[in-house]
């Protein structure tokens, strides 16, 4: 109280001239207001303690129930919020409305923000939002909306999200209960574990919009086609996108990689569930892949089978690439198609090591790939081991020996 | 008080030297480089989230009969500060390339993180040299002048000696000396300019050819050659241009099938970094040991911005040159050349 006192003889020694200082004149009122509300903000938190009480009076406060949105806290009606504007032009309208010459103290006096008001009074108070209507992150939401906070808690990662486009006002816009909960029961229901729930919705936050029935109907055609249940799970785990797409897709991809490949059904499934990306995305690179494999390369039919059987990832691999290597290990290491088709993962390594490793091996004199002869290195161990390892037991030489001839090539 | 992260990325200002390997273009070096110091920086613990009060309603209190729910506050920290809302820390370290590499090259390539980045710029501006071990083949000839390319003509490569090939590098030696000495506007008739010549600082001012101040061949093996070039103001596709024109002089056809540069200024290759040691860990190690050299590079940098301010030519080149000299003589050079030169050289080349 003593502070609204020097506030107000500041007021009364300022002398009132024009119209222009009306500005300040409203700021004054603004501060002098936020005074009076700050010393009195200690009693409503004790009021609150104390139980319910019918009294209604000003308080500013962040809370607003007006966006639907909102985390609803139906119980707080007994805090009333006051827009500080109306105040502001309030008195100020009243402070123009007397006498240009002097202050209407009496006008200040009467808007207390202690001062009762009746029920009806109270509720037609326009409560403004402190929401921003736009932003470009969804910091501001996360704490109000329940749909944001929920998914943070599960582990989603907004920022990534809200970096797409329309994709954080698509979260924002979503109510919990009717959307996301559901979905959410119907994956953790096929199987999903929790933990990586968040990661899935990261990567497909679209399934939240995706209708129940859809979802339903592509997955009891998954189980149609004899697919178990962990594996659909898995599948939908590793391939985030996969439940989106139509049946008709799913039923296109499967008979293509069926037919051509020349697998077994049982393997087919196999393949589909380690590398389930094969449904998803479209089947031209994949038809080049594998015209590539058979013409350039010169695998035959039953190599191919057991290379797509062992390594899928040849089948998206850049075909850039994978004739890159497949050209230094062929040409450069002399080592035949069988060989290669014995051990694909060597198809699926980095160029880069697979290039160091063996002239390192042919500097040692040790670049020994032929089964028959003493002093084989198998293909796998070549490219699978860590450094240190290759360089002990595959090269028997030290490994700063092996850094030193890098920096001769 | 700083962060770990803050910490971290202090650290993270020099210079310091990659051994880029064969076949991969120098940005995806830098990016590599970049995403790696990323990963390590967003690695570290994010600052504790901000507290807010919030009421929430939870069951009794003291005066109230034990049915009433009742709003209490407490201090809960917000979601918004949350790391999956905020995003990671750091988004960007600046990562500078000095002299570039194009892909058909390795070798040593200096690069300038945070405040080093200024360095770089000094080091390009600077009097430093670069050397560089070409491997040549004889007999054929292509159309990019590498062994990769599209074969143009075939040639016998008998008669080569190595008797020969080093009368033909001391002319390309003779030729490059004259263009030095052109390109670096000193009157050769002074006392001043043969003493220059002497300690080598001899440097072309301004924009000049590439010129190659070293050049000698360590290896003859024919079909096979390998070359050492000391140069400056060079591009690796005039190098392999070089070995071309070798195999011209020498009636014959050659084809580059090497480029590796082992020294860039006073960034040597034995501390070059290799790909397992593209790391934060490695890179901060790399950058202290080079501190002192980036001291130098900045130092003679800032001095010779100031002298350029002064207006006094002569004054410039002289205070450049005993820079330079300095920065010179850190350097372990190679043991003494073998082939001729136009000016008798007491020290070897730098």
């Amino acid at each position: 109280m003593h502070v609204c006192q020097r506030c107000v003889s500041l007021l009364l020694s300022r002398p009132l001239s024009a119209a222009g200082q009306q500005s300040t004149r409203a700021l004054h009122q603004r501060s002098h207001l936020i005074l009076l509300q700050h010393s009195t903000r200690q009693s409503p938190v004790h009021r609150l303690s104390q139980g319910h009480s019918r009294e209604t009076w000003r308080h500013f406060t962040d809370h607003q129930a007006a966006s639907p949105d909102v985390y609803n806290k139906t119980d707080l009606a007994q805090k009333k919020v006051v827009p500080l504007n109306s105040d502001v032009h309030r008195i100020s309208s009243q402070v123009s409305l007397s006498d240009s010459q002097s202050i209407d103290l009496d006008a200040a006096v009467r808007a207390s923000p202690l001062q009762e008001i009746s029920e009806e009074e109270a509720v037609q108070i326009q409560v403004p939002s402190a929401l921003p209507p736009e932003s470009s992150t969804l910091r501001p939401y996360v704490d109000k909306s329940e749909t944001l906070s929920k998914l943070v808690q599960l582990g989603v990662n907004l920022w990534e999200l809200e970096q797409r486009p329309n994709v954080g006002s698509m979260l924002v816009r979503l109510d919990f209960h009717a959307d996301v909960a559901p979905r959410l029961l119907f994956l953790k229901d096929l199987g999903v574990e929790e933990s990586k729930l968040g990661r899935l919705l990261t990567k497909n936050p679209f399934i939240l919009t995706e209708s129940l029935d859809n979802l339903e109907a592509r997955v009891s055609y998954l189980k149609s086609k004899k697919f178990s249940k962990q594996s659909v799970a898995v599948m939908v785990t590793k391939a985030p996108y996969l439940l989106n797409f139509s049946v008709e897709r799913l039923d296109n991809r499967l008979g293509f990689f069926q037919k051509q490949l020349g697998l077994s059904a049982e393997k087919t499934r196999d393949v589909v569930t380690r590398l389930p990306k094969l449904l998803c995305g479209s089947l031209e690179p994949i038809k080049e892949n594998l015209k590539v494999c058979e013409l350039e390369f010169g695998f035959r039919g039953n190599e191919m089978q057991h290379i797509v059987t062992t390594v899928p990832k040849v089948l998206i691999a850049n075909k850039r690439k994978l004739t890159q290597i497949f050209d230094f290990i062929h040409n450069t290491m002399d080592v035949p198609h069988s060989l290669i088709a014995k051990f694909p993962q060597v198809l699926n390594a980095k160029f880069l090591r697979i290039r160091e490793r063996h002239l390192f091996l042919e500097y040692l004199g040790r670049a020994q790939y032929q089964p028959s002869q003493p002093n084989y290195i198998s293909l796998d161990r070549l490219v699978f081991l860590p450094d240190d390892v290759f360089c002990s037991e595959v090269a028997l030489a030290a490994l700063e020996d092996f850094e030193r001839f890098q920096k001769t090539l | 008080m700083t962060s770990q992260a803050v910490r971290l990325f202090r650290k993270m200002d020099g210079l310091f030297a990659v051994y880029k390997p064969q076949g991969v273009h120098w940005k995806h070096v830098r990016d590599s480089i970049e995403s790696n110091l990323l990963k390590a920086l967003n690695s570290c613990p994010p600052p504790a989230p901000q507290l807010a009060v919030q009421f929430q309603l939870l069951s009794g209190g003291e005066n109230s009969s034990s049915k009433d729910v009742v709003l209490s506050p407490s201090m809960v920290p917000t979601l918004a500060d949350h790391p999956l809302v905020t995003g990671p820390q750091f988004h960007k370290v600046h990562v500078g390339v000095g002299h570039r590499l194009d892909a058909f090259s390795s070798g040593v390539l200096v690069l300038g993180v945070g405040k080093g980045n200024g360095v770089l710029e000094h080091l390009c501006k600077s009097h430093v040299t670069r050397d560089y071990t070409l491997e040549g083949e004889f007999g054929k000839a292509t159309d990019n002048f590498t062994h990769t390319g599209r074969v143009i003509e075939k040639t016998t490569y008998d008669h080569v000696t190595l008797d020969k090939l080093e009368r033909v590098l001391a002319m390309i030696q003779g030729a490059n000396q004259k263009a030095l000495i052109m390109y670096s506007q000193v009157d050769l008739h002074t006392q001043e300019a043969y003493e220059l010549a002497v300690r080598g600082l001899l440097y072309p001012h301004g924009k000049s050819p590439p010129i190659l101040t070293g050049l000698r061949c360590i290896h003859f093996n024919p079909p096979h050659f390998t070359l050492e070039v000391q140069c400056v103001n060079e591009t690796q596709k005039y190098l392999r241009k070089l070995i071309h024109e070798v195999g011209l002089e020498l009636r014959t056809s050659a084809v580059c099938s090497g480029v590796r540069r082992t020294r860039d200024g006073p960034f040597k290759v034995e501390n070059a970094l290799t790909r397992q040691h593209w790391t934060a860990g490695s890179i901060i190690q790399a950058i202290a040991h080079f501190s002192k050299a980036t001291r130098k590079i900045r130092k003679s940098g800032m001095y010779k911005q100031t002298a350029g301010q002064l207006n006094s030519s002569a004054q410039v080149q002289e205070q450049t040159r005993s820079q330079t000299e300095q920065i010179n003589q850190e350097h372990v050079e190679l043991s003494s050349s073998t082939s001729d030169t136009v000016v008798d050289r007491e020290t070897p080349f730098h």
